[in-house]
């Protein structure tokens, strides 16, 4: 039919194909090290820099694991979830179900045993956010795809209900939450005072990260995460169902709510059916800071977040409240769409 | 070269009254419209005349309002994007719409939808698009503008698809990749590919197309061989304001 049809000739006359550089955007990885390394001099003593420095990466990770699934929830569907913080006072409250029980073992000061305790916590209260967050997608969220008035009105209400649902079911009075035994106190690092428990928080921070990274740029869910952050109708026109991949972005972004909970409830010692709506604040910052839909970005605005506010806290108490959302129009000035914009709504 | 003529009669693609709306506005009113099997349909227009949205409704990414849309057999009109693609459409939107954040290579594997890429049709590939071989492992949002055009060309073959919508493949590139474009494309119509070919420049689809589709304020005007249209410029100056002079 169509003889006509010739071997095709490269053409080798075309662009001149310079291999591009590959656009490794660092300058906002140096915003961490440069915040803290300007801060020294002005906090003036090196052991209380470093208290305040791990004090604030401890922070930033927490927020970090209860904000980075928000991110991608925004940056898939453009979804605005006011409600992502009940899932981490679900996770949270969840947590006690295996804490309180097994209080004696949490008494042992065996770091093996209260890790142990830790684990399984964390495991039921991921469990029991993400299974809520999958079906708070189906009935909640669905209704409203591409409606973000609604979509605010309905998932503030969400979250009112499950607070005032946490109340019915462990009572209005906040709960005690303390340390295991071997998570108390600190360690000594010359003059400098590292609080465990920050150390843990910061390990786990940092795994967390880790797998978001592996799963999003080694597995092929990942890539079609990232991809639909993009475009999200050219991951349809290749054939997947975006739909399907959201469900799943939302359920796995509240387990790390719940997860962020647990973690966030210990660092706190007491915990109140507000907490989560408490840290929604610094979670939205965290996530425009970092541009809306960009887990690397999250994690660079959840430390610099953190470290402002640990600095502040220290340096100008009285700005430390504002701090944040100072650090947040400082970058806006200089990224309008975050540090590392990605999503395309 | 065999060109698998299917024993029914009936054409790849066929619109039938068509209408589309976008939001209050009534872009597409009526379009009836034939995709043969094999080769390259051209559908023309000027600027705003639907052909995109034609495209974008054949993909399920506008909902057609009213008519029917028959691909292969069966009734298309009601799938979702997703199902329409896994029937065999493959779509290369004006925008291209590469993954910027991703590589060339990741770029192509997610359009690979079977799992693993074939390496014989990659080597294929490459032998018409040498650049994504060089650029394999580099982030597509750094390629020039005809280097993401091949990406998104090759995300469309990367397996084989029975119909191909490409919406102007030359806007904004320079002469030279054009040239490389049309030997893409002779390649491509070896294949049982068919593809319908959205274009403004007309020198480049005389070059490829065997039938033409000629559109405007949402309907199609005219229809028929490519050659008959290549050769009238009465016709042409009619249909698309063109005549020979100002096209290359
Ligand atoms: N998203 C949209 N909202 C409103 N009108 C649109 C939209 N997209 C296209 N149109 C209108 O539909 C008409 C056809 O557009 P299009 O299909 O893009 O034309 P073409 O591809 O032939 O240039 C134009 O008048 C355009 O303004
Ligand atoms: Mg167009």
């Amino acid at each position: 039919m169509h003889p006509s049809a010739t071997t095709a000739t490269p053409v080798t006359a075309t662009a001149p194909d310079a291999l591009p550089q590959v656009p490794h955007d660092i300058a906002p990885l140096l915003l961490v090290p440069l915040l803290a390394l300007l801060m020294l001099p002005l906090v003036g003593s090196l052991p209380i820099w470093i208290t305040l420095t791990v004090a604030g990466l401890a922070m930033g990770m927490m927020i970090f694991i209860m904000a980075s699934g928000l991110t991608l929830i925004f940056g898939l569907m453009g979804v605005l979830n006011f409600g992502h913080g009940a899932f981490v006072s679900v996770g949270a409250f969840t947590a006690t179900l295996v804490f309180l029980p097994l209080r004696g073992w949490l008494e042992v000061d065996s770091l093996l045993l209260n890790l142990g305790v830790l684990g399984l916590a964390i495991l039921l209260a991921m469990l029991v956010t993400g299974i809520l967050g999958w079906a708070f997608e189906r009935v909640i969220i669905q209704p409203v795809y591409g409606q973000h008035l609604k979509q605010i009105l309905i998932t503030t209400g969400g979250m009112i209900v499950a607070e005032q649902l946490i109340n019915v079911i462990w009572g209005a009075e906040q709960i005690p939450l303390p340390l295991p035994a071997s998570f108390r106190g600190a360690f000594l690092l010359g003059d400098a005072a590292i609080e465990k428990y920050r150390l843990i928080a910061v390990i786990v921070g940092l795994t967390v990260f880790a797998v978001m990274f592996l799963v999003l740029n080694r597995t092929k869910i990942g890539l079609l995460i990232r991809a639909g952050v993009e475009n999200r109708e050219m991951v349809e026109a290749l054939g997947y169902r975006i739909r399907r991949l959201f469900v799943l972005v939302f359920a796995a972004g509240s387990a790390l709510a719940g997860l962020g909970g647990v973690m966030w409830g210990l660092y706190k010692e007491t915990l109140t059916a507000a907490m989560g709506g408490e840290t929604m604040v610094m979670i939205f910052i965290v996530i425009i800071i970092g541009g809306l839909g960009s887990v690397g970005g999250c994690f660079i605005g959840s430390l610099l977040m953190a470290l402002v506010v640990n600095y502040a806290g220290f340096l100008a108490p009285k700005l430390a409240l504002v701090s944040n959302i100072l650090l947040m129009i400082t970058v806006l000035l200089w990224r309008p769409a975050g540090l590392y914009p990605v999503a395309q709504h | 070269m065999v060109q698998a003529q299917p024993p029914m009669s009936e054409p790849l693609l066929t619109l039938n009254a068509m209408h589309t709306h976008i939001g209050q506005f009534h872009i597409l009113q009526g379009v009836d419209m034939v995709v043969p099997r094999g080769g390259v349909s051209a559908l023309l227009g000027r600027n705003g005349a639907g052909k995109t949205t034609t495209l974008r409704t054949i993909m399920g990414l506008w909902p057609a309002s009213q008519g029917s849309i028959r691909f292969d057999g069966k009734e298309i009109g009601k799938l979702t994007t997703p199902a329409i693609a896994q029937s065999g459409i493959a779509y290369v939107p004006e925008s291209m719409a590469i993954f910027s954040a991703l590589t060339v290579k990741e770029n192509l594997y997610l359009a690979a939808r079977e799992g693993e890429m074939d390496s014989v049709r990659l080597e294929w590939i490459f032998g018409f698009f040498p650049a994504l071989k060089k650029f394999w492992n580099y982030p597509a949002g750094n390629l020039s503008g005809g280097q993401k055009q091949m990406v998104a060309i090759a995300r469309a073959i990367v397996e084989p698809r029975k119909l191909l919508l490409i919406d102007e493949p030359t806007k904004g590139l320079a002469p030279a990749i054009v040239h490389n474009l049309i030997a893409a494309f002779r390649e491509l119509k070896t294949t049982d590919t068919t593809i319908l070919l959205v274009e403004q420049n007309f020198s480049f689809v005389s070059a490829l197309a065997d039938h033409v589709a000629v559109m405007d304020d949402g309907r199609i005007v005219h229809a028929g061989a490519m050659r008959d249209l290549a050769e009238d410029q009465k016709l042409q100056q009619r249909l698309l304001g063109l005549s020979l002079d100002s096209h290359q």
